[in-house]
């Protein structure tokens, strides 16, 4: 209400307002007059969130029935059980007595310090079974409410009207045929087209504090995954982003989509009541579009240590790996001694039990087959032979296996297409002192998946790097030492024979500690990150010949695009100058720079994979020049614009210029004589039309006069 | 290009200033004690000694015969240029910062920085003819705004001084009543400490340099942004180039954040921008530590190197500062650019060949 409003009502029923006390008033109990509290307003704003409520309480039933004198025996008996669990609150301990016949009711209620203690205990003792006719029911005291809700008869649910859902491919369908990425910096997310032709980036989607820690896309670019306190929520759509589903899972730190996208996979790690206790991890696995939790999996860490070497605290991401493609048919733990294998119909183990082995250390699935790969290091002191071996799933059938002795290490790389297999193996030297490197090369897709034994010429040189060609049959490897290693190139296949691994070429000295294959092959991008500060050197594999060479100073990380038509190259915020990205021709043409500060993420939005069979993509690719000509024509008419409007704003810049100018020469002007007097009056602040002149000057020195005499 | 390397001080640089005929170089440095150079060769003229703490700012009148010095021993003082002798002292209860001769020599203009309780302040001072005739009586004093001013100077015909420092803001106050006429918009203006300011030729426009990495060009009657050059990294120094159309801009990392592994990772460059494009046409380097100041020669024709190369005939001169790792070297470089080399930059991104003139 305004002063003025009140002064006049005063007046009118002639009230002095001085002699008033207006903090005295009191208005009736629950009538605002419709002012609104500051307070309320406060609350309306920012609705208070109870993070506590009663979650930490729990309801156990069925305890027996005891009369008074047996009372302090029953609480001692349950304050044992729970307290093992948790730690109860003082005075969290409450057992109802029903005052007409002295004796308790049969229920108690606990309080534990945290909810996530309450929980524990409600998993672990439901069904607990003190004696026979005694066994626990555990609710949360949160959930009575949904209880006293359910409706005492069973009714049909209601079957929605279908609502067609929004094309969530729609990006795919971009005339210009362009691809979007994501990037995060400061507290914005934001979505874009990578506009390669306009040299600049074109918006589609920003929101300011849109996930709390990190922003993921789904394999297949249908979902943007975002990360809350409360869980994880995915958006997508046809238009714009909007949120799709959600998944409740309090305190989410690391989320993995499946392959094909039909699962999402969420982990949480709790710091435990117990310091001494290890910290409690929860995973769900989610079904995407229905949001449903399919399966989830908790215990403590060290359970989901994988292969025993990962530390106590964390656990290796992602913890399932899958498998079978982009079915999504199998997924996979490692455990001690054990793989476990569950496949998705039912999200049970595969026989309903894990694949033992003695001893695994690491394992890997192949990316296109139901294929794992399993690594065991040796034992007995030597004895027992490391091995590499191949199992077919989910018959659990082994196809091949590889003894290797005096291995130290092994690493399991697969080509894209699940064709082959490289296994470097790390041996010792016979002094046992240093390793050297040899790699195992299966062929996945030949008959009995033959096996090609590589070693580097020089036999000691330490491999940096190493991949595979993506779709392809070549590999690349870093070997030898920092700071000027050499880089390889190989080939599954020589000229006559495709059975035999023959190398392309190598190049010497190269400043790189990273390879980035294109998605599409055949060109490589040799990266000096790190202390190399960014070096990129632009190679195709194809002609053997540099590209490009450039620098992005500081780079840190390096994404082709799902196309394999541009390249991004960004500086995070782990340095603190020069935050921001730059995108690049995959022939290394440096198209446009973008600087951002606190600069996090940048993702390319993966695309699925082309619906074009290998025989229609061999013919495009044939008459690539009566296609290309369109897009040429396309890319001449945007760059004869862009050079236009370039031409024009230059101009424009240049008159407003002028324009300034001229008036300050105006002001200039008028404002001379008052600046001269200012000056004292000397002359001009315009100095510089002085000429410099050539003044002789004769001055008479001395006169003397003497008479000579005159000889003749 | 012909770099000078001149030393003499002992403490980083903190400020340059050539006279208006553009043959002396006055510089300020932590050192206490400001220095003169032959602007053409780079040889030192002289000293002026007399102050007990770090120098800020300079200013030397128009017939180059007074000096004004403001330092961070609580004065400014008044030196005969040519005998170096002190003519003045004005006494402050806080360190004296930027200074500035009006128009006419008659007025300076002084900032002290907020100190034990006091609030920043600007002071008008009358500056006699007749130096034994000079008092400290300050004609206007203006109590600042919130935190540092970095640099006070006066605008057209002396009716207003512009200031601007560490709140970002840049103000314009009448010199006559020590009102506030104007302030730059918080939305458009500086988001960060402004470090510079630097005036044009004939006093119509001015640069500002912030540590939000940007530099932004205003209009000094109206104070309206004409301009705004973005840079890579937070900018000490700005300066206009008296003939051309170029901005340059000069700064680097904090040095204590300077990291050790690479020079380029601290980008001491300094910056050259199309002041009408707004593009960066070039850059300097040869410096190892963060520039802290920049000036140009204002005499464009009193050329040093005369070339006769693409019809141009003059060159201009820059200098720039640079503090080195190595103890107590910290020097000015002075690097005489041709002009040909200018009119290269034009071809865009076409960067100067490192040098090292080590």
């Amino acid at each position: 209400m305004v002063m003025e409003g009140i002064l006049e009502t005063a007046s009118l029923l002639c009230i002095d307002l001085s002699q008033v006390d207006l903090d005295s008033i009191r208005l009736p109990p629950g009538e605002d007059f419709g002012i609104k509290s500051d307070d309320e307003d406060m609350n309306e704003e920012y609705p208070l969130e109870f993070d506590m409520g009663f979650g930490n309480i729990i309801v156990v039933d069925n305890l027996p029935v005891v009369p008074k004198e047996k009372f302090e025996k029953l609480e001692g008996v349950v304050r044992k059980i729970y307290g093992q669990i948790g730690v109860i609150k003082e005075d969290g301990f409450w057992m109802p007595v029903d005052p007409a016949t002295q004796k308790t009711l049969g229920q108690c209620f606990i309080e534990y310090n945290t909810p996530q203690e309450a929980e524990l205990a409600r998993e672990k003792t439901h069904n607990y079974k003190l004696d026979k006719s005694h066994v626990f029911a555990i609710n949360m005291f949160n959930d009575i409410e949904k209880f006293l809700k359910v409706p005492d008869e069973w009714a049909p649910p209601e079957t929605k009207p279908y609502t067609p859902g929004e094309n969530l491919q729609q990006w795919l369908t971009d005339e210009k045929a362009r691809d979007q990425f994501v990037i995060r910096s400061g507290s914005d997310t934001e979505v874009l087209w990578n506009d390669a032709r306009h040299l600049k980036p074109d918006p589609v989607y920003k929101r300011a504090f849109w996930t709390e820690s990190f922003v993921q896309w789904s394999p297949l670019g249908t979902y943007l995954a975002t990360v809350h306190r409360q869980g994880t929520a995915v958006w997508g759509g046809a238009t714009t982003f909007k949120q799709l589903m959600r998944y409740a899972h309090s305190q989410v730190k690391l989320i993995d989509f499946s392959p094909g996208e039909r699962f999402l996979v969420t982990y949480s790690s709790h710091e435990p009541s117990n310091p001494r206790d290890t910290h409690r991890v929860v995973l769900n696995i989610f079904d995407v579009k229905t949001g449903k939790v399919m399966r989830d999996f908790k215990g403590n860490a060290d359970e989901f240590v994988v292969g025993g070497t990962g530390g106590v605290t964390g656990v290796s991401w992602p913890v399932f790996r899958w498998g079978g493609g982009k079915d999504d048919k199998y997924f996979a733990r490692i455990g001690k001694n054990v793989i476990s294998v569950y496949e998705t119909e039912t999200f049970t183990l595969i026989d309903k039990k894990s694949i033992k082995v003695e001893n695994i250390m690491d394992f890997s699935w192949s990316p296109t087959d139901p294929i794992l790969a399993l690594f065991v290091p040796e034992l007995g002191g030597g004895n027992q032979p490391a091995r590499v071996s191949l199992v077919q799933i989910p018959a659990k059938e082994e196809m091949r296996q590889k003894n290797l002795f005096s291995v130290s290490d092994c690493q399991m790389y697969w080509q894209s297409n699940g064709d082959y297999l490289a296994v470097k193996v790390d041996r010792y030297t016979k002094t046992k002192k240093s390793t050297y490197t040899g790699f195992e090369l299966f062929r996945i897709k030949e008959r009995d998946i033959p096996i090609e034994v590589l070693e580097l010429e020089n036999k000691n040189d330490k491999i940096i790097a190493f991949a595979w060609e993506p779709k392809g049959h070549r590999f690349a490897v870093i070997h030898g030492d920092s700071p000027k290693p050499d880089v390889s190139f190989y080939s599954m296949r020589t000229t006559h024979n495709t059975g035999r691994v023959s190398k392309l070429t190598t190049l010497k000295g190269k400043q790189a500690n990273a390879l980035y294959w294109s998605p599409a092959g055949r060109y490589i991008i040799l990266a000096g990150l790190k202390g190399f500060n960014g070096q990129l050197e632009f190679y195709n594999v194809d002609e053997l010949e540099t590209m490009g060479v450039a620098e992005h100073f500081s780079a840190t990380d390096i994404e082709w695009d799902p196309t394999g038509r541009y390249v991004a190259t960004s500086v995070t915020s782990v340095h603190e100058m020069e935050n921001g990205f730059n995108i690049w021709s995959f022939n290394g043409k440096l198209l446009y720079r973008i600087l951002k500060d606190h600069f996090f993420q940048f993702l390319w939005r993966p695309r699925p994979p082309s619906f074009l069979s290998p025989e229609k993509e061999e013919e495009i690719f044939k008459n690539l020049k009566k296609y290309s000509k369109k897009y040429e024509a396309e890319d001449q008419d945007v760059s004869l614009l862009l050079s236009e409007q370039d031409r024009e704003k230059r101009r424009r810049l240049k008159d407003e210029w002028d324009s300034c100018v001229n008036d300050w020469k105006k002001w200039h002007e008028a404002d001379r004589s008052e600046r001269q007097s200012l000056r004292d009056g000397e002359a001009s602040d315009e100095e510089e039309e002085y000429e410099a002149k050539e003044v002789e000057v004769e001055e008479l020195l001395d006169v003397s006069e003497e008479v000579l005499a005159f000889e003749e | 290009m012909r770099p000078i390397l001149m030393k003499g001080h002992e403490r980083p640089l903190t400020f340059l200033k050539y006279n208006r005929d553009g043959d002396l170089l006055f510089s300020c440095a932590k050192d206490h004690t400001p220095t003169v150079w032959f602007a053409d060769n780079g040889e030192r003229l002289g000293t002026y000694r007399g102050h007990n703490g770090a120098v800020w700012c300079c200013d030397v009148s128009r017939n180059s015969m007074l000096l004004i010095t403001g330092s961070a021993d609580q004065t400014a003082k008044l030196w005969n240029v040519q005998t170096g002798s002190q003519l003045f002292s004005f006494n402050f209860d806080s360190p004296a910062r930027a200074v500035d001769f009006s128009v006419g020599d008659k007025l300076a203009v002084i900032t002290t920085d907020p100190f034990m309780g006091l609030p920043s302040a600007i002071h008008v001072k009358r500056i006699a003819q007749d130096p034994s005739e000079q008092t400290g009586e300050s004609v206007l004093t203006i109590k600042g705004p919130q935190g540092r001013i970095n640099r006070a100077v006066w605008g057209p015909l002396n009716k207003t001084i512009i200031s601007s420092g560490e709140d970002a803001v840049v103000r314009i106050w009448d010199s006559e009543t020590g009102k506030l006429l104007k302030e730059s918009d918080k939305e458009t203006g500086h988001k960060k400490t402004v470090t510079s300011l630097s005036k044009s030729a004939d006093g119509s426009h001015f640069l500002t340099g912030s540590l939000d990495k940007s530099a932004k060009l205003w209009d000094i009657r109206s104070l309206t942004l004409i301009k705004t050059y973005v840079t890579e990294r937070p900018v000490n120094a700005v300066a206009m180039s008296p003939l051309l159309d170029h901005v340059v801009l000069g700064g680097g990392q904090d040095a204590s954040a300077v990291t050790t592994t690479d020079h380029r990772a601290g980008k001491f460059e300094a910056k050259f921008f199309d002041k009408i494009l707004q593009e960066e046409i070039g850059g300097v380097k040869g410096h190892f530590g963060p520039i802290n100041a920049l000036a140009f020669n204002p005499d464009v024709f009193q050329a040093e190197v005369k070339m006769d190369m693409s019809g141009c005939i003059t060159s201009t001169q820059i200098t720039s500062i640079s503090r080195f790792k190595t103890p107590n070297r910290y020097m000015v470089l002075l690097i005489f650019f041709p002009l040909f080399l200018f009119t290269d930059f034009l071809s865009r991104y076409q960067f100067f060949p490192p040098f090292s003139p080590f």
